[in-house]
């Protein structure tokens, strides 16, 4: 999923998953998968914690500060993953940025 | 039972053929030429049992088709198997079947995504190629119709030789229509197509110059449509791996019932095809005779069996090879390596501005 370079993002968008996009287990597929128009991505744990907090209704600075704390890692790391994360999905129409 | 002593592979998609019935004529429908009758269709219930069934063997999409999956009826109740069996659904359309109301309809019941066929930006040569006056016209306006319901929309766009010029400008309308992606969806010689192929066969240059426009369209609207296009395999050097490996990610449910490991695998003889009406998805999956006979690289003869990229499109097409070499086990043809390549090469020139039959039950 992260595979071309992504955007910038502003720390102030809202990001969420639109109509059509849905992160989903399955037991038999091994784990999380995100679900889009004809394509499934499997997602790992860190994919999983991003777009579990894209709510629509909290910023990607929130987000950002949640997942440091909840992981207890280096701020900027946490911001690269989820900005090459989110650009990623939002230049394939994956993402809505509120 | 299993081929390599390698554990049996989950699907991943669901192939829903809800019904042969479709008012359109596409020469190039991938139906068979032997179309299911409306009384052998399964019901709603059943489908919905298919769809639980599908679920728990790890099936995550089911693409909701035909036919025209709009002449049923009682597609609401369908689709709300579907959103209830947890499975992620794609309404596969002409949109010719489809009004504002009963797309709002299946939306309500939990439609995830809608993909609708444009024949071409031409609406002029559109509605000959579906052999269907105003088709063009009705599609574009139910395409906005979906988008302005907040569901994703696809188009596809089957291209070949009667509108493989235009792919700029049907890329173009995707996006006006509001499209997310887009799928040109080179033609596949199979069902009504084989039977029309020298019709929709495009010349080598104009194949290549699709390919170049496909480049630069991808670098145009990076991030506003994803484009998704694969050089048709007559004109490739490696074959495609088709649905993913027999018996490996896919599955597809016939009006009447039937599993198949792909669309066109009917046309092999000697496969013993089983019916959900009899068996359970996962019997049929594991067990059915047509699902294990080419599972796996067993089956495989040379060159395939010891080729470097068995494992990546497991020989291509078994329905293809049978169809160009009357072999269901050679190399898929259009493989550079298969001693039969040539053929290809000559099918691949014959192409010709020729009257299509269209599509009939």
């Amino acid at each position: 999923m992260m595979d071309t370079p992504a955007r910038q993002l502003s720390g102030s968008v809202c990001p969420r998953l639109p109509r059509g996009v849905r992160l989903t287990h399955n037991e038999a597929q091994g784990g999380w998968v995100l679900l889009a128009p004809e394509r499934v991505f499997k997602a790992d744990a860190i994919t999983v914690e991003i777009l579990k907090r894209c709510t629509g209704e909290t910023t990607l600075n929130a987000i950002v500060d949640d997942l440091a704390r909840a992981f207890a890692a280096p701020r900027e790391r946490i911001h690269a993953d989820v900005v090459n994360l989110l650009g990623s999905l939002a230049d394939k129409k994956l993402l809505e940025l509120g | 039972m299993t081929t390599n002593g390698a554990s049996l592979p989950a699907p991943l998609g669901l192939l829903a053929e809800l019904t042969h019935r479709c008012p359109l004529g596409c020469p190039y429908c991938s139906n068979p030429l032997a179309l299911d009758r409306r009384d052998d269709e399964l019901d709603s219930a059943t489908w919905g049992r298919v769809f639980n069934e599908a679920a728990a063997l790890g099936v995550l999409q089911v693409h909701l088709s035909g036919g025209e999956p709009a002449a049923r009826r009682d597609l609401p109740e369908i689709v709300r198997a579907a959103r209830e069996a947890g499975l992620y659904s794609n309404l596969i359309t002409s949109a010719v079947g489809l009004t504002p109301k009963n797309l709002a309809v299946l939306a309500d019941a939990g439609l995830d995504h809608v993909q609708i066929s444009i024949q071409d930006s031409d609406e002029a040569s559109a509605d000959h190629i579906a052999g269907y006056k105003n088709a063009s016209a009705r599609k574009r306006a139910i395409a906005k119709e979906v988008v302005g319901l907040g569901l994703p929309l696809t188009i596809n766009m089957v291209v070949h030789r009667a509108n493989i010029a235009r792919v700029e400008s049907m890329v173009e309308l995707a996006l006006s229509l509001g499209a997310s992606r887009v799928e040109i969806a080179h033609v596949q010689y199979y069902g009504w197509a084989l039977k029309n192929r020298a019709a929709l066969m495009p010349s080598r240059e104009q194949v290549e110059q699709a390919v170049r426009q496909v480049e630069m369209l991808r670098t145009r609207h990076h991030g506003h449509i994803v484009i998704d296009a694969v050089v048709p395999d007559y004109f490739a050097r490696f074959p495609k791996p088709c649905v993913g490996g027999w018996g490996r990610r896919s599955l597809n449910v016939t009006p009447a019932g039937r599993v198949l490991p792909c669309h066109a695998a009917e046309v092999i003889p000697g496969l013993e095809f089983w019916n959900v009406r009899e068996h359970s998805l996962a019997d049929i999956w594991r067990s059915s005779p047509a699902f294990l006979t080419f599972r796996g690289t067993d089956w495989m003869q040379e060159p395939c069996k010891s080729c470097a990229r068995r494992d990546q499109d497991f020989g291509g097409c078994r329905c293809q090879a049978f169809l160009l070499t009357g072999d269901a086990r050679a190399a898929d043809p259009v493989c550079h390596l298969s001693p039969q390549h040539a053929l290809v090469e000559h099918l691949a020139a014959a192409g010709e501005d020729v009257a299509y039959t269209y599509r009939s039950s």
